[in-house]
């Protein structure tokens, strides 16, 4: 281990990097954390809930449904039905995600544990080499560490702040938005963002409950038509904006 | 409020659930990753993703009554245009975020009539 200073120097700019790339989304996880918080004492549970929900299901939106489910005493099979259908998305994160950069098992338990949106959009739009084990595996810690920390300060200040939290949701709606520029920008590509559109508006229409499942799925559907069609022999790095 | 064991149980079932969708699809895609239909989808889906979860978060938005999603075609194009110029994650979510708390507050609370 005669080059472990160096390994060590480069893990800790690795962080500091991590730091940076999860500042932006930290800005939404902690108070959308917090509003989570105040959902969960409000709704009659103990505060100490709020960071058990986070570790045992760490998945935001599914986070605030369970509230509602668990309150309603919904039998185990409708809880494990819905939380399929709704988390049936991260599905397709597996495609991008770049878990092979990290190492060992219980690392790599730890990224598949801890893939959410925001790790998933955080990584799978960083360049390819940038993507450090000790990178992917700070950027996951930091994003839950927000979260759970938003989480149990909302929880514990309780009923003082619901109006002003109420608008703080539209971070996520901002987060999202923003995320949707960089990948855009990244693949440097317009046609699928517009057919993502036309794939969002289609599930809408036929399926709003299940909106988010069926517009994924039919845009895995149009991109696997769109790769036919673009013919075998291109490699997909060689994609040109069509505009 | 059911017991506490009942919500332990609760949040176990959804949990096993998450981490399974998260732990399969590695298992079937790994072997599958030099293929170009896998490397196509792995460039093109993130932007495909985002875009959706941008609209699926704002689908309750309720535009037949007041104040028809103005606060948050606002903040949205304020959000956008400002990541556009400046290229900041964190002040595009922040001025972003910051226009919508102070729209809704003045047009909700302000006496405006829909």
């Amino acid at each position: 281990m005669g080059r472990a200073t160096g390994r060590d120097a480069g893990r800790r700019g690795d962080r500091r990097a991590a730091v940076r790339d999860t500042i932006g989304v930290g800005l939404g996880l902690f108070p959308i954390g917090m509003a989570f918080g105040v959902l969960v004492v409000q709704s009659g549970f103990a505060w100490w809930w709020t960071p058990l929900f986070s570790v045992l299901v760490y998945a935001g939106s599914m986070e605030f449904l369970m509230v509602g489910l668990i309150s309603a005493a919904t039998p185990l099979a409708s809880i494990a039905a819905t939380t399929f259908l709704v988390n049936s998305r991260h599905l397709f994160y597996a495609l991008s995600f770049p878990r092979h950069r990290v190492d060992g098992r219980l690392g790599r338990a730890y990224a598949t544990y801890a893939l959410t949106d925001e790790a998933y959009a955080l990584t799978a739009t960083l360049p390819e080499p940038e993507l450090t084990s000790t990178r992917i595996l700070a950027i996951q810690v930091l994003c839950q560490a927000y979260w759970v920390t938003g989480g149990i300060v909302g929880a514990l200040s309780g009923r003082a702040l619901p109006e002003s939290i109420r608008g703080f949701g539209f971070a996520l709606v901002a987060l999202f938005a923003v995320l949707a520029l960089d990948a855009i920008r990244a693949a440097r590509d317009v046609p699928t963002p517009l057919l993502a559109v036309g794939c969002a508006l289609a599930a809408a229409r036929i399926a709003h409950e299940r909106m988010l499942v069926v517009a994924l799925g039919l845009l895995v559907v149009v991109l696997l038509v769109r790769h036919r069609t673009r013919g075998p022999g291109a490699p997909p790095g060689d994609v040109v904006p069509d505009a | 409020m059911p017991e506490g064991p009942a919500i332990l149980a609760s949040l176990l079932v959804a949990g096993a659930v998450t981490v399974a969708l998260r732990a399969v699809p590695f298992v079937v895609i790994e072997p599958l990753r030099r293929s170009s239909v896998i490397r196509f989808l792995g460039l093109h889906l993130p932007a495909g993703i985002m875009v959706i979860l941008t609209i699926y978060t704002l689908q309750d938005v309720p535009l037949r009554s007041w104040p028809h999603a103005l606060p948050e075609v606002v903040a949205l194009t304020v959000t956008v245009a400002l990541h556009l110029w400046r290229r900041s994650a964190v002040l595009s979510i922040l001025a972003g975020t910051a226009t919508y708390v102070v729209l809704t507050s003045w047009l909700v609370s302000g006496g405006a009539i829909g």
